[in-house]
């Protein structure tokens, strides 16, 4: 049996920091918004030439007085993701793109993908995405209510926190593009976590009604331990597959295999070392659970 | 747990290769409505455009109340009311009239059968509010009239959109209502948006009227652009024939001066007026004017009595199609905006789909492998559920005619990932219940028993999130939360049902083996 419980307190206090830390950032730093978010255009282009770089494209593309650009490569050599404003939604400023720069380098350029998101739109967005995210909080946080005495409640929902948390930290401390498929991870990764947690919880109620004699201390380290082979089997066979999206599922997936990705670390660490120890703060003991089961 | 009678066998069995054939039936072709169902393809994946577009209703309540204004004025007239100072400020109308009148007027605008101001019973509300501010009169659209106002021009809009995209001719394009002024464009397959785009951006608001060079016109003149931008003219705002009096309209080569041109048709009343006021107006410049701009203003030679004309204004072969589409298809009712705009092309759509048939091809294998070389025989059980699993969600989809997004396909490879966490929740029960139960058969009893909660509890946290995702999200990420969702599904039947079956027969047969797991 490994003694996770010897932990508890050191974890704790490095969840605490990391909490803090991605607070820090996510105020201070914030986030970087894709166009989702904060509306814009977004150009993927592919050139059928290898000599064009990226500063002569990214030269190019300062001349056409579009504000603030940003030209980078996207993954190929010869794929380029290009970024703007689009402050006064020109309705063509596509097209003047193509003339542009089929002027300065011939026909070379593919455009494989063109998104344009307005400015009422993305405010939109985000607002259905913070919606979603909090809707989701709050909806596990009730289920988790109904099936589990409120302390269990408090432990999984600050598990959960602290995994959103410190995943947005992830992102914003390496300006890591936030987007609609984020939302998304963050929502999968919500719902992972939640199933960790539940999973070990389910458990530890099982062994408080079994157990009279042991405290909660000990108890959540013999839960742990029960479950640990299933919890490094599912998080292995899933983090294999997000692997595998991660490198071979092209770069549009990318962030959001990298989310759900960090999601899964955290979301199993967090189970073990924040969602049991709140149990243990709160001294949950065997009459938590028998008083639950009385009124039932 | 571990019973299965004959009937249940042979059910499963059934049910597992029916969803097989219906998965299989995306790689063929079969003549049939019901059996040639196949998964859609995302716009992400097989390329094409999605386009928002929002109707800028601002010049339509312009237009009503400008309308109104002449309305009241008149309506209130046979009435022996004088009406002051009437003007449009903002959307409101405001004007004075002598105090006796005030409430008469209020009583008018505020009667249930008022014939000026229509009342909605099913709202409880009129067209139009009507305060009296002390100062004047005010008047403007009550919430239920802006909506009524909205949703009409909505479903003209949409039937305009819809002529014109059918007259481009793109395949299955799909056009929706997003709220009461929104509508939204797929279209799957589309290489360049950009004629669309451009075909969509115009309200096509075509009238005929003459050039006049002095003010004193009883309707008003106007000052209008060419389309160059440059040269000015001064027009009446009398409109001779508009839009709505063209019969057909087509490009045209006029062999006379080899300009391209648009003819256009136009019907009884329109033909009617065009003669008349080509045979009064011979001499004078007659200017055609699109969306407030001049294309061309020729002049009159003679009368033009068939009701047949042309526009020409240096039209090129593919401007002078569009203006004729934009003028067979109908003017908008307003303008539309295009908010939002996605395209992917068909090359990013087939690499995506490579890409994510190779990553499914990989997280599966590796699965696989890690399953069979932690559990052996409980692993191939697992692996072989996991293939059944898949099928059966592709199955499912196939059977919806869900469409398939690239984070779609990302959801079932997390499904792969994840289904496997029910049947080890399973089996290391079972590992658990051996060590006290030496009989195999009681043992797995109470592990699939015993580990019933916690699998239940686990797959509904994964399904609020699915369901909230698909609510929320939009387009992709509904993808994704289709395939998460119904994985979830697929995933319990395959392990309660074909696991355990597999499961059951392994145990019965080798009931008295130690080590069983």
């Amino acid at each position: 049996m490994i003694a996770f419980n010897k932990y508890y307190n050191h974890f704790n206090l490095i969840s605490s920091i990391l909490i803090i830390c991605s607070l820090i950032l996510l105020v201070f730093k914030g986030l970087n918004f894709g166009i989702d978010f904060k509306g814009g255009t977004l150009i993927e282009l592919r050139s059928s030439d290898s000599k064009i770089n990226v500063s002569s494209l990214r030269d190019k593309f300062s001349e056409m007085n579009l504000g603030d650009v940003s030209v980078k490569k996207f993954g190929n050599d010869t794929d380029y993701l290009i970024k703007f404003e689009n402050k006064d939604n020109k309705k063509n400023i596509i097209e003047e793109i193509k003339v542009n720069l089929d002027k300065s380098f011939g026909n070379k350029f593919n455009f494989r993908r063109v998104e344009n998101v307005g400015p009422k739109v993305s405010a939109e967005l985000l607002k259905s995405g913070v919606i979603a995210i909090s809707l989701s909080l709050a909806i596990m946080l009730f289920y988790i209510w109904i099936r589990f005495e409120w302390q269990f409640s408090l432990g999984a929902i600050l598990a959960l926190f602290h995994d959103v948390i410190v995943t947005l930290g992830v992102f914003s401390l390496f300006s890591l593009e936030i987007n609609l498929s984020i939302i998304a991870a963050v929502l999968t990764i919500v719902g992972y976590s939640m199933n960790d947690t539940v999973v070990i919880f389910d458990r530890v109620r099982e062994n408080l009604r079994k157990y009279s004699d042991i405290k909660i201390f000990e108890l959540t380290n013999i839960s742990i331990n029960e479950t640990l082979s299933r919890t490094i089997i599912t998080s292995a066979t899933t983090l294999l597959a997000l692997l595998a999206i991660y490198f071979f599922g092209g770069e549009i997936l990318k962030g959001f295999s990298l989310a759900m990705i960090l999601g899964v670390v955290f979301g199993t660490y967090s189970s073990i070392y924040i969602a049991n120890t709140v149990l243990v703060r709160l001294r949950v003991s065997q009459k938590t659970v028998l008083r639950e089961d009385d009124q039932k | 747990m571990l019973y299965f009678s004959k009937l249940r066998i042979i059910f499963i069995t059934l049910f597992t290769l029916l969803f097989i054939a219906i998965a299989s039936s995306n790689l063929f072709n079969i003549d049939d409505d019901f059996f040639d169902k196949k998964i859609n393809l995302g716009l992400d994946l097989q390329g094409g455009s999605y386009l928002l577009l929002e109707i800028d209703n601002t010049p339509v309540i312009e237009q009503k109340l400008q309308n109104l204004t002449t309305t009241i004025r008149n309506f209130f007239k046979d009435q022996n009311i004088k009406i002051n100072n009437i003007k449009i400020e903002g959307q409101n109308i405001f004007f004075n009239v002598d105090d006796q009148s005030k409430q008469i007027i209020i009583d008018t605008f505020t009667d249930e059968n008022s014939d000026i101001n229509p009342y909605y019973p099913r709202f409880k509300s009129h067209q139009l509010n009507i305060e009296d501010t002390g100062l004047n009169l005010k008047i403007n659209f009550s919430k239920q009239g802006l909506i009524a106002l909205k949703t009409s021009s909505q479903d003209q809009a949409i039937e305009i959109v819809r002529r014109r995209i059918d007259e481009v001719g793109t395949n299955e394009p799909n056009i929706l209502k997003r709220g009461n002024n929104r509508i939204l464009v797929e279209l799957p397959g589309l290489d360049d948006p950009m004629r669309v785009k451009s075909l969509l951006g115009k309200t096509a608001n075509l009238t005929f009227r003459f050039v006049t060079n002095s003010d004193n016109d009883s309707f008003g003149v106007e000052k209008l652009k060419y389309e160059d931008g440059i040269d000015e003219a001064v027009v009446s705002k009398r409109i001779i024939i508009s839009g709505d009096n063209l019969l057909d309209a087509q490009p045209q080569m006029d062999t006379q001066n080899n300009q391209t041109v648009v003819s256009f048709s136009l019907d009884r009343v329109g033909a009617k007026r065009f003669g008349k006021a080509t045979s009064t107006g011979i001499g004078k410049q007659l200017a055609i004017v699109l969306d407030g701009k001049i294309i061309s203003a020729p002049v009159i030679r003679d009368t033009i009595a068939s009701g047949n004309g042309q526009i020409s204004g240096g039209f090129t072969f593919q401007s002078a199609t569009d203006l004729a589409l934009l003028l067979r298809s109908g003017a908008l009712p307003a303008p539309l905006n295009i908010i939002e705009e996605r395209t992917v092309g068909p090359d990013l759509g087939q690499d995506s789909i490579d890409a994510g048939m190779i990553a499914l091809a990989i997280g599966f294998l590796l699965v696989i492998i890690f399953m069979f070389v932690k559990y052996k025989i409980f692993g191939l059980i697992t692996n072989l559920t996991l293939i059944i699993n898949l099928f059966i969600l592709l199955g499912i989809l196939t059977l919806f005619e869900a469409t398939l997004t690239l984070p779609g396909i990302a959801g079932i490879i997390l499904t792969v990932g994840m289904a496997v966490d029910a049947n080890v929740l399973i089996f290391e029960r079972i590992k658990e219940e051996l060590k006290d139960e030496k009989n195999n058969i009681l043992a797995f009893d109470s592990g699939y028993i015993k580990s019933r909660t916690a699998i239940i509890d686990a797959n509904i946290t994964t399904l609020l999130a699915a369901i909230i995702l698909f609510f929320m999200g939009s387009g992709p990420i509904k993808g994704f939360s289709v395939t998460l969702g119904i994985g979830i599904f697929t995933t319990l039947f395959s392990v309660y049902f074909i696991a355990r079956l597999f499961t059951s027969l392994y145990v019965s047969k080798n009931r008295n083996k130690e080590k069983l797991i």
